[in-house]
């Protein structure tokens, strides 16, 4: 099932004494046990990534890219060419705006 | 005793649907919401008799599909990827799902579910065909009414994955995941890992 925490959530990771540890063939999943504002005490499994300090997001997008390298030939290429991102990105200092910085896949001239 | 009294003028007034909404939200088996404020409706054709009153977001909403009496006999699936819609209302018999807890399997009157899906096989069931998907990531919704709504990153049909690439991948990370030291690597070998076993399982298995 899915949860949601929320970032207002204080997270507390307890000594050994109040979490336990669930293995399985793969990996270890720690039980946290997690204070929200109210004082109120829940606890759930967390995934390895998340208790790595990488979030659902990161996690879903390296693995949607490793997927994308798994491909054959033609459908490789096509979603690689797919994904790639082309931006310009403005920073305003002083209510001027400095020069903008090009992020891209391809390379720059 | 009055020291609530301001919090408790300033609470808003919930209509009925409102409070519904508010103290079930997630809830998958109340009924349809009406599509539009009958007293703004009526409070406007006082006012203004001659012009149609303005459509609010909510009338343009379509009412939640109503849960049938009887289990239909199929399941209704929308599998969407960012980029496509890969199946759009297709009527099919089971659907497999590669959750995090376990294959789940789908039936048409299954309870309705969220389930985060992790990378592996997706089956579409539809008759005697099998439609096989391997997916990276994603969430199925299964309603109460039998669709079922599967959402995933990237999802390919399994013939287009290259299975030399899959075992030099595997290799890769399990080097990786030795020689990790710190814990954000050791994460992304983990992952590297369990797709590419995923994307092996799903090849043989």
């Amino acid at each position: 099932m899915m949860k949601c925490w929320r970032g207002r959530e204080k997270e507390a990771i307890v000594s050994t004494s109040s979490s336990s540890s669930v293995h399985c063939s793969f990996h270890t999943e720690t039980v946290v046990e997690r204070e929200s504002r109210e004082g109120v005490k829940m606890s759930a499994p967390m995934p390895f990534w998340r208790a790595a300090g990488m979030t659902y997001v990161t996690y879903s997008n390296i693995c949607a890219n490793l997927v994308r390298n798994c491909l054959k030939e033609p459908h490789k290429s096509e979603a690689i060419s797919r994904e790639k991102v082309h931006f310009a990105l403005s920073t305003w200092k002083d209510g001027k705006a400095e020069k903008p910085v090009i992020r891209s896949d391809m390379p720059e001239d | 005793m009055f020291r609530q009294a301001a919090k408790l003028l300033h609470r808003p007034i919930l209509t009925p649907s409102a409070m519904r909404a508010s103290s079930r939200p997630f809830s998958a088996d109340l009924p349809a919401e009406q599509t539009a404020d009958a007293a703004f409706v009526e409070a406007w054709k006082k006012l203004v008799p001659n012009i149609d009153p303005p459509k609010t977001p909510l009338s343009f909403m379509l009412p939640r599909p109503a849960t049938p009496s009887s289990i239909p006999s199929k399941l209704t699936v929308n599998f969407v990827l960012p980029y496509a819609s890969e199946l759009s209302q297709k009527e099919v018999d089971m659907v497999i799902v590669p959750a995090t807890t376990g294959q789940l399997g789908v039936l048409p009157g299954h309870v309705p579910t969220i389930a985060e899906l992790k990378p592996g096989l997706m089956l579409v069931h539809d008759g005697n065909d099998v439609t096989k998907y391997f997916v990276s990531s994603g969430f199925a919704f299964i309603h109460a009414n039998s669709y079922a709504d599967i959402i995933a990153v990237e999802a390919v049909p399994i013939d287009r994955i290259d299975a030399s690439l899959v075992q030099k991948g595997l290799a890769e990370f399990t080097q990786k995941l030795n020689s990790a030291s710190t814990d954000l690597e050791k994460a992304e070998a983990q992952i590297g890992v369990d797709v590419h076993s995923a994307l092996n399982f799903a090849l043989t298995g």
